[in-house]
């Protein structure tokens, strides 16, 4: 392969690619992306292989692992092109009938296809399931048509052609000025307007030119996955936004910054440096322009400050991560000291999107200050689980139900989690709160990277604030004082009342502190760290109470609050759950029924889940 | 012995000896011992020309990065929050009392080492548990007591 050294020479390339592509009749998308990776996809992309291969199909059929689909809860899965015929929880020995049913044939098999919940219909084409119908995948639909680890599958889709553009057809000032027209706002979490970034870095003064133009990839929010996904899935998207990002600042060097969690995502990301470099498109004199950039791929060591700009940065150059405060901000004096902007794996990924179809019509999707579209990863307790994007503007309630299918088994919601351990919990009542950044914070949570765990009557709100609490007094990195003390004692009262020693006048105490951790930290970590605790005593503030003064736990989690029984009427003795208990702590015999001893029993609720029989009782 | 032959003396010649390659560095002398080895440490102080307390701070500020060394199995647990609303604190509890260690510790015989980590990123498939690299979705502590017990068979073990 020789370069592409003009815009002109890779319009061509991109027709030759697509004209190869365009011979195969039919195409077989299997997913290959981590959650799918995790149910063996492997072997049903090699069953799909020897189908094809047997039946003489190889010059017909196009066969592709590509990166994340979404529906991961369905996996592995794969689609049937042009027909679009969607297959769930595949086998390989599922495959030779979907063969001879979907690709020799036109017919479908019909055990394999979604099923509605709410009528238990069967749906065929992916574009008609309810969890795909609702979406808008502006970012993610790439995802599932192209192998990440082929460049030519992303230039057939017009890959790069927003490059070409940003190169020859514009001046640096009128990508900033389209990329502030479309109204792009950071997808890491805080909304910070893009472009105002890029033109304080752009007008920064450098000593010998240098500018760093960082991509973060350590996606620490626990529950958020999207991130991986666009990486794994469709990096040359993110390199692309990142040399015209490169273009409009003047920066010379980039860095991407990946949690070492990513494998997959590291090993594609490589991959696609490479053959980018290859290609002309990264590197010197990219596209014949004169333009040179290049990027490097550092692996973070697993900080969740980390994914603070100036801790990430301190991480870059070999140093503990821990952040400083910005009296200077980074985009005068950030890596190195240099110039450097810092923008988030799906914000970058939106930067081609922006320059292909114009500013005005990216920013025709959203709302007044929020534009185009959002990535979430809708997970916990719902029905159906995996990363959707929606445009801004649309409600949490037609995520969680029109999208999600609702709660599963019949229980009763709770409760939304957006923004990982810096956002808050929502409750019922204000489901229809659009997706904006700044509706968001109103109701005490915020975007953030785009987790949305979802709650039902089984999840207890002040366990909840304890598991965050938990997280982050462990994640602190110890520089500052109300961070690390405050968020220490915070857990130890929050801990004190999910093992029933609570008392009203500490429940006090812990606004009073959660005010001060949020008043005086000094990075975002700890000035965010409240917020779980925050916007649970706000929206269950009686399930606090309830812990304190009833010492009970409503949601059936607090283990010092419960006790499980055995119900003598419905027990029959199966003596499944005796053998079960880890404590030996259920007595009985064969058909007749048990009972459980309260000194010994270490409330696990293994019992309580092997029981067929519901017999066995939690209090 | 030569350069080529002593694991970190090879990353720092691999990676060079700026810095910003101390992270990855690690990384790489990490998978070689499967932990961070005091002497390995002092060697890459004294060839990086960094003071041993940087490269002690990085290596232990860094949740990736283990002094102890580890156990010929990995066993890691998600206590991502999707993860945590499906109860993997109880799979964490009844893991840890099947091993006999608690997360971060390492079975006497030094067969499994049981870690927790933030979140793996395949949030739908919670509760997870990667055993040796491999993901296992919407585990139950029976399901993962099979897995281990099975590890331990092959390796001529009862558990």
């Amino acid at each position: 392969m020789t370069r592409i050294t003009s815009p002109a020479a890779l319009e061509q390339f991109r027709q030759e690619a697509q004209a190869k592509r365009e011979r195969f009749k039919m195409g077989v998308s299997v997913c290959g992306g981590t959650g799918c990776q995790a149910q063996e996809c492997k072997d049903v992309f090699e069953a799909f292989r020897t189908a094809i291969h047997d039946g003489g199909l190889a010059d017909t059929v196009e066969l592709k692992l590509t990166g994340c689909h979404g529906f991961c809860e369905m996996g592995p899965l794969a689609v049937i092109h042009p027909a679009g015929i969607f297959y769930k929880r595949i086998t390989p020995e599922d495959v030779p009938s979907i063969v001879e049913k979907s690709v020799l044939g036109d017919g479908v098999v019909e055990e394999l296809l979604f099923e509605n919940p709410l009528d238990g219909g069967k749906v065929a084409e992916e574009a008609a399931i309810p969890f795909y119908a609702r979406q808008n995948r502006m970012v993610l639909g790439m995802n599932g048509k192209i192998d990440p680890q082929n460049i030519d599958d992303y230039i057939a889709q017009g890959g790069y052609a927003a490059l070409a553009k940003a190169l020859f057809e514009m001046e640096p000032e009128d990508i900033i000025d389209s990329v502030e027209r479309a109204g792009l706002r950071g997808r890491g979490g805080a909304g910070f307007p893009t472009a105002m970034k890029w033109r304080s870095c752009r007008a920064a003064q450098s000593s010998d030119g240098t500018r760093y133009l960082l991509c973060n990839a350590d996606e620490g929010d626990p529950g958020a996955y999207m991130d991986r996904s666009l990486l794994e899935g469709n990096p040359h998207a993110v390199l692309e936004g990142m040399v015209i990002g490169a273009r409009a600042i003047g920066a010379t060097e980039g860095y991407i910054y990946v949690r070492h969690e990513y494998p997959l995502a590291v090993e594609n990301l490589l991959v696609a440096l490479d053959q980018a470099r290859l290609y002309g498109l990264l590197g010197n004199n990219i596209l014949g322009s004169g333009l040179d950039f290049d990027v490097k791929v550092s692996v973070g060591g697993g900080a969740f400050v980390c994914g603070e700009s100036t801790a990430l940065m301190a991480s870059i150059e070999g140093r503990i991560g821990e952040p400083r405060v910005k009296h200077v901000h980074t985009v005068e004096k950030g890596l190195f000291n240099k110039p450097t902007n810092l923008n988030n794996v799906e914000t970058w990924a939106n930067v081609p999107l922006i320059l292909n179809e114009g500013a005005d019509a990216y920013a025709a999707t959203g709302t007044e200050s929020s534009k185009g579209t959002k990535i979430f990863s809708l997970v916990g307790k719902i029905r159906n689980t995996g990363l959707v994007e929606v445009p801004m503007g649309i409600t949490l309630k037609e995520i969680v139900y029109d999208i999600g299918g609702g709660m599963p088994e019949g229980k009763d919601f709770k409760a939304v989690q957006t923004g990982g351990p810096s956002g808050g919990c929502i409750p019922g009542s204000l489901l229809d709160t659009p997706v904006d950044f700044d509706r968001l914070v109103d109701v005490g949570s915020m975007m953030g990277s785009g987790g949305m765990i979802v709650m039902d009557e089984e999840t207890c709100m002040v366990d909840i604030a304890r598991y965050f609490l938990d997280f982050l007094s462990e994640e602190s990195c110890g520089k500052c004082v109300p961070c690390r003390e405050g968020l220490k004692q915070m857990l130890a009262i929050v801990s004190d009342i999910a093992e029933g020693e609570g008392t009203r006048d500490q429940l006090d105490l812990l606004l009073e502190t959660a005010e001060v951790v949020r008043d005086t930290s000094l990075c975002g970590l700890g000035q965010t760290a409240s917020n779980p605790v925050l916007s649970t005593i706000r929206y269950f503030e009686d399930e606090y109470i309830e812990h304190i003064e009833q010492r009970k736990c409503r949601a059936g989690v607090c283990r010092a609050l419960i006790t499980y029984t055995i119900d003598a009427e419905l027990c029959n003795g199966c003596m499944r759950c005796l053998k079960a208990c880890p404590s030996k702590a259920i007595a009985g015999e064969k058909k007749k029924s048990h009972s459980i001893d309260q000194q010994n029993c270490e409330k696990c609720g293994i019992c309580f889940e092997v029981c067929e029989f519901n017999a066995v009782t939690r209090m | 012995m030569t350069k080529q032959q002593i694991p970190e003396l090879r990353a720092v010649e691999k990676y060079g000896a700026d810095r910003s390659f101390l992270i990855p560095i690690l990384h790489e002398v990490q998978e070689e011992y499967h932990f961070l080895p005091e002497h390995a440490l002092r060697n890459i102080a004294s060839v990086m020309n960094i003071s041993l307390v940087d490269v002690y701070g990085v290596a232990t500020f860094f949740t990736s990065f283990s002094l102890e060394p580890k156990g010929k199995h990995l066993v890691t647990l998600c206590m991502g929050t999707a993860c945590h609303v499906r109860n993997s604190r109880g799979l964490a509890d009844e893991v840890s009392r099947f091993l006999g260690i608690s997360p971060g510790e390492t079975t006497s015989d030094m067969l499994f080492s049981l870690e927790t980590v933030n979140c793996l990123g395949a949030c739908a498939l919670g509760p997870i548990a990667v055993v040796d690299g491999r993901y296992h979705g919407q585990m139950t502590a029976s399901k993962l007591e099979r897995v281990l017990k099975k590890t331990a068979k092959d390796e001529g073990l009862e558990k």
